[in-house]
């Protein structure tokens, strides 16, 4: 094998093991040496963890003993975003405030990649408590994007998107609140989850929109991106919005040849154009390929995002409450117990969350909490009845998952410029559909070539559609 | 229209304070987020329109972990202990 081992995706890494081509601990040196070499340059990782030789061992054991049978986890080194808790490691949501926070215990996802086997490279970097589509709102500095680093690599979950693309891992975990994993997905050309809400535990995930947030993949194929999602998916009485069973909603099943829904007019405007071509392209081809499109209308979607950044915010100043310095993180004295909240918090808090917490606590505040927060929640029941509508005559959704392609620092400045980096993303959140984002070419930007990303919304519980369409666009043969 | 003076009783609901010359800002910007979020005025909906179909969920609270399970990892984490108690400034006044 001629390509260097810590480029591999999980299942070439998987397949390599098993036929004992490089061992767990070839593996992992490479994905470790690489990112040590690279991220002082990348910024991708606020942590790069030391190697855990009992678990790289017993790893290896298995491998060797169970074969087929091991887990396609089993052994492969993944990035870990930085408010997902795993016990006895720092936990700060690329946050001053949480800076000495070490986990407590082991989140669900966490718990369940041990039992399959994985190991963690390090905790990656993000935009402070997952706020922020550009990574540049980490109080450790922004995250660069190893296509072209004098780029952003988008966000929230910025950090596990760089050191996937960059190959500082084999695939990672990002959380989705409005487009955190697909977003950074397609300006690093990789392929990202947001599943059906509530199909994901949260425990031990640092909140953020708890109506909204979900746990997913950043992966190098949809292969690998299917393997993480099944072995994260699954019930827990753990997270009491964890859906019963993965056959909780009543899917219709699609036909080998799938109905595309295409909603033409939100293409219309505000759209890069060579980005436009990547899309026209891409659904051309699955259309020659047998696949039927249709034109769909979702007119509530313009008022997607300031729905979102109504019940966001209203969310995140209630989420963020809990942080006072008090129990745990980082406290700073003032005048009584009051100046210890006030302190605590103020220097705790970046600029980003400050903002988000007022504005929720504005939303939420007695005489405007009908015409912000309870009509954003009205919006968001007519959009979802939107979708499920048009899911009785089409299969998925499909649209650019990003207006352009990945900008460079410091380009959106203010924050509604940078909000609107979510204007396609953030209706899979707010309607809880799951929603795929898979590299559909590249488009030139000052003589280097940058990805963009195709983005399927399917009905909830249907994250199989998303697997089958998104293979074909990326042309694998799943499993 | 946002003034200095609403975001700063903003920040005092919310137990943060922003500084005094960074005010003027945050008023400027809360004023553009909130003509932005404001095309929802746009939309009729009706005012009694469902909300999403969520239901509560509980489980049992049952198998509590043997006392003292948890209290070193705990404890570790106070940011000011005095042995096992997490300590905090005095709240009631006895003058």
């Amino acid at each position: 094998m001629t390509r260097p081992l810590n480029e591999l995706s999980i299942v070439e890494a998987a397949r390599g093991l098993r036929a004992k081509e490089f061992s767990v601990r070839n593996l992992w040196d490479a994905v470790s040496s690489a990112a040590k070499e690279r991220n002082p340059e990348l910024n991708a990782y606020l942590e790069l963890f030391d190697a855990d030789e009992d678990a790289i061992r017993a790893a290896q054991e298995r491998i060797d003993t169970e074969g087929d049978a091991a887990p396609l986890l089993c052994g492969i080194p993944v990035a870990m975003k930085d408010n997902i808790l795993i016990r006895g490691k720092v936990a700060s949501a690329a946050s001053k405030i949480l800076s000495t926070h070490r986990a407590v215990y082991d989140s669900t996802v966490t718990r369940k990649l041990k039992e399959a086997g994985a190991l963690f490279v390090g905790r990656t970097n993000m935009d402070e408590f997952a706020m922020g589509s550009s990574t540049e709102n980490s109080a450790y500095g922004p995250v660069k994007n190893p296509i072209d680093t004098s780029r952003v690599p988008g966000g929230s979950s910025g950090g596990s998107a760089s050191a996937v693309a960059g190959h500082l891992a084999i695939t990672g975990l990002g959380t989705d609140t409005g487009g955190s994993i697909r977003q950074p997905a397609a300006h690093t050309g990789l392929v990202g989850l947001k599943p059906t809400y509530g199909s994901v535990s949260r425990y031990g995930i640092i909140a953020l929109g708890s109506s909204l947030d979900q746990v997913g993949p950043l992966a190098k194929s949809v292969a690998d991106t299917k393997a993480l999602h099944e072995t994260l998916a699954g019930n827990d009485p753990m997270d009491a919005t964890s859906i019963p069973s993965s056959d909780t909603y009543d899917v219709r099943p699609a036909g080998e040849k799938m109905v595309i829904g295409v909603p033409y007019h939100l293409l219309e405007e505000g759209l890069d154009e060579d980005l436009k071509a990547c899309f026209a392209k891409t659904i051309d081809a699955l259309t020659s390929r047998g696949h039927t499109v249709v034109d769909v209308s979702l007119p509530t979607s313009r008022y997607a995002l300031p729905v979102y950044y109504v019940i966001q915010p209203a969310e995140a100043s209630t989420n963020l409450a809990r942080f006072d310095g008090m129990r745990y993180g980082v406290r700073v004295e003032g005048e009584g117990m009051l100046g210890d909240y006030l302190n605590s918090r103020t220097e705790g808090f970046g600029p980003e969350p400050t903002r988000r917490i007022l504005l929720g606590t504005f939303v939420l505040s007695s005489g405007y909490i009908d015409a912000y927060y309870r009509k954003a929640d009205a919006a968001r029941s007519l959009l979802t009845k939107e979708y499920d509508e048009a899911f009785k005559t089409v299969d998925v959704i499909a649209f650019p998952t990003t207006p352009s392609p990945a900008f460079r620092f410091g380009e959106k400045s203010d924050p509604v410029s940078m909000y609107l980096e979510d204007i396609f993303t953030v209706t899979a959140d707010l309607t809880g559909m799951p929603a795929l984002s898979v590299p559909m070419g590249n488009v030139e930007r000052d003589g280097v070539s940058l990805p963009t990303g195709i983005h399927f919304t399917a009905p909830k519980g249907a994250e199989e559609h998303l697997f089958r369409i998104g293979a074909e666009v990326t042309g694998e043969t799943l499993y | 229209m946002a003034t200095t003076d609403d975001v700063r009783k903003l920040a005092e609901l919310a137990r943060i304070e922003v500084p005094e010359d960074r005010l003027p800002k945050f008023a400027a910007e809360f004023d553009q987020i909130l003509a932005y979020v404001g095309q929802l005025n746009e939309l009729s909906v009706g005012k009694g329109e469902p909300l999403l179909p969520y239901e509560n969920v509980m489980r049992k609270d049952t198998d509590p972990t043997p006392r003292g399970t948890w209290t070193e990892a705990l404890v570790e984490q106070f940011p000011k202990k005095d042995g096992n108690s997490l300590s905090v400034k005095q709240i009631i006044s006895h003058d």
